[in-house]
């Protein structure tokens, strides 16, 4: 059995939607990776995020994927608490968030930085906006993720078992194709970075079956359309002027040395962690839920006790199940049958 | 049931029909309600399709049109899609103190002129003001009648072996108001397809019996409106993902924000069920009516899943399509 992971959320979504797992040959299976944004965001942060939008004075600004990942307690979500008066607004952008700022200058605005170095650019230009304009109601919260230390981390694990990995194209965009080179020359096995049509899905997945017939394990980019071997320079450069590494939380994986960003000091005081002093509070994950599991391929959706029973899109249980680019929520759209 | 209400038992999907089932329909059910079509029959001497519907679209003006022309051609398609030839509407507006009266007049043209394409005469009506803040600038409910032309329309009646017709291209209207809420993406290239099913409707009737069924996939989109077609039966409907028209422009607003045009809102559009002798001849008829240029047959119904929706992929491949969960969000990359 060949096991190949698609480290990308938006490669499971369309993996699902397309069917092409119906098409693989019997001994090769995908595995859906640690890729989705706001599944990987722990538990205690989602919390953190549901009691900071109570404040009366705080308007929460993300993107319409985070309105209805679950809380710790069963029912609660952003959805919920705007339904019960939070105020929350769904944005296209970080920059929509900075509208909202200085046409509220009585309200503070957090902006939730949540994704992988796809979003990272767009985040941290807007608090250099920020900055530059004096927007002082403005803040982040930056749940921000890095690919490679997650990826490593999975890979140092003791049950790890992938054959080769899928890269990420659109994170690939801001990067470069480069930014994955070390699953081919540390972890030693296949990388290919890919586009997302279901074409581009077929040929990733044939390249890395051509590597391992073959016995390479090299870095090959299939989305040469859009990706370059060193990415945006742009994107970079200001990444790295708002953004430093830092550790961080991922479900069901703990602390990731260096998996995340936070602001760099002459930024800190877009700090939201700071401004409103959050406290992170160390919660089990829900009975039964297998989201830290699912996650990092351990798992698959239909193994877990509670997929399709208890836990359902419109009543969901853990994050895996709702997020667009959840592998519990492509499972279930797209066929459990 | 849950403690209060949210925005996504407005969505159209399966929150809204738990909705209706555990906390409307126990209070309210009769014969007439229970069958939840898009329209009531009410018996009488001479037969009547009665149908109410509330608009509170955000924003009022949208590219492709507007509430009150919304307002008009939501009711007289669900009229429609009952078998009824809409006669009378009823518009009753619920304005937000602070409305500026040039938009309120824009708004009442536009319905104004929606009847008059429609043919339906605005018989009845009522104004009411709220306070600022509590309305989002205007809402809008209308009622209507019609006589019955087409009688019998029903999920029942569908059987294997039946086509899947579409009136046209999917998910502009859900698409277009997306991209209006947004102000990096307006595009004067997408527009809502809002326009009366009247005449499409009613160039389907002659059909008679062959015509199984008729809806306009309004929230919830098109897969959504099949597993309606489907659910708590014998058949299953086969969708045919390359035969779906869908517009470039939407496929790709549709990428960026992360929706399926299978899911999102059409206001123009209908589906009919048609038994597969006369499925050509349904489709020539809609393509000789204006509004029906680019119908297609998506799809067929049979009996190999029995309650289900399935895709054919262009690969080949299939997928299951379900009903719409919550109402669609924009994604984060």
């Amino acid at each position: 059995m060949y096991k190949l992971m698609e480290v990308c959320g938006t490669h499971t979504m369309a993996i699902a939607r397309a069917g092409i797992r119906q098409l693989l040959p019997d001994n090769v299976k995908l595995i859906s990776g640690p890729g989705c944004p706001v599944c990987v965001t722990d538990q205690s942060e989602i919390d953190a995020v549901l009691s900071l939008s109570e404040r009366k004075d705080v308007i929460v600004c993300c993107y319409g994927d985070m309105l209805r990942i679950p809380g710790s307690e069963r029912g609660d979500s952003l959805a919920k608490r705007i339904s019960r008066g939070a105020r929350a607004e769904i944005v296209f952008s970080p920059a929509d968030a900075l509208d909202i700022a200085r046409a509220e200058p009585d309200k503070q605005v957090v902006f939730l930085g949540i994704g992988f170095e796809t979003t990272a650019p767009g985040t941290a230009m807007a608090v250099k906006l920020a900055k530059e304009r004096g927007i002082e109601n403005f803040s982040l919260l930056c749940l921000l993720k890095r690919v490679e230390p997650a990826l490593r981390a999975l890979a140092a694990g003791p049950d790890f078992d992938i054959d080769g990995f899928l890269c990420p194209g659109h994170v690939a965009v801001i990067t470069g194709a480069e930014a994955f080179r070390f699953i081919a020359e540390d972890l030693r096995l296949p990388a290919v970075v890919s586009g997302f049509e279901p074409e581009d899905i077929i040929r990733s997945c044939s390249m890395l079956l051509a590597q391992i017939r073959e016995g390479r394990a090299e870095l090959e980019n299939q989305y040469t359309r859009a990706v370059r071997p060193f990415g945006n320079p742009l994107a970079l450069a200001v990444m790295d002027e708002v953004l430093e590494p830092s550790d961080c939380l991922m479900r069901g994986m703990g602390i990731i040395p260096g998996g995340g960003f936070s602001l760099r000091k002459g930024y800190a005081a877009f700090d939201a962690k700071e401004r409103f002093g959050l406290e992170l509070k160390d919660v089990p994950e829900p009975a039964g839920c297998l989201c830290g599991q699912v996650i990092q391929g351990k798992a698959e959706p239909s193994s877990c006790p509670l997929f399709g029973r208890t836990c359902v899109p419109e009543d969901p249980v853990g994050p895996c199940m709702v997020s667009s680019e959840g592998s519990c929520a492509a499972a279930y759209k797209y066929g459990r049958n | 049931m849950e403690d209060i209400i949210s925005l996504d038992h407005g969505s159209g999907g399966k929150k809204t029909s738990s909705l209706i089932e555990k906390l409307i329909l126990p209070a309210l059910g009769n014969p007439v309600l229970n069958e939840l079509g898009d329209a009531a029959v009410l018996k009488g001497a001479e037969d009547l399709v009665f149908s109410t519907d509330s608009f509170v679209v955000s924003p009022y003006f949208f590219p492709g049109g507007d509430i009150g022309k919304l307002a008009v051609c939501g009711t007289v398609n669900d009229i429609a899609m009952q078998g009824g030839i809409p006669k009378y509407l009823s518009l009753a507006l619920i304005i937000e103190e602070g409305l500026p009266a040039e938009d309120l007049r824009r708004v009442i043209a536009s319905a104004a002129k929606a009847a008059e394409e429609a043919g339906v005469i605005i018989a009845t009506g009522d104004t009411k003001v709220v306070e600022r803040g509590k309305g989002d600038g205007i809402f809008i409910n209308t009622a209507g009648i019609g006589f019955l032309a087409c009688p019998g329309l029903s999920p029942k009646n569908i059987r294997p072996g039946d086509k899947v017709l579409v009136s046209g291209t999917v998910g502009d209207h859900g698409t277009a108001v997306m991209l209006a809420r947004s102000p990096l993406l307006v595009s004067a290239e997408l527009k809502s397809d809002c326009r009366a099913l009247s005449a499409l409707a009613q160039a389907l009737y002659s059909l008679g019996p062959d015509l199984k069924v008729l809806r306009d996939p309004t929230r919830g989109g098109v897969a959504t409106t099949l597993c309606e077609f489907a659910e708590n039966t014998k058949n299953s409907v086969v969708l045919d993902e390359k035969s779906l028209p869908v517009r470039p422009q939407v496929r790709s607003a549709c990428d960026i924000l992360g929706l399926d045009p299978l899911y999102c809102a059409n206001e123009g559009k209908l589906l009919a069920v048609v038994s597969a002798e006369r499925a050509e001849e349904a489709l020539a008829l809609l393509k000789g009516t204006e509004g029906g240029e680019d119908a297609a047959v998506i799809g067929y119904v049979d009996d190999v899943h029995p309650g289900r929706v399935i895709e054919k992929t262009p690969l080949g491949t299939f997928r299951i399509l379900t009903k719409l969960a919550g109402a669609q969000l924009p994604r984060i990359c």
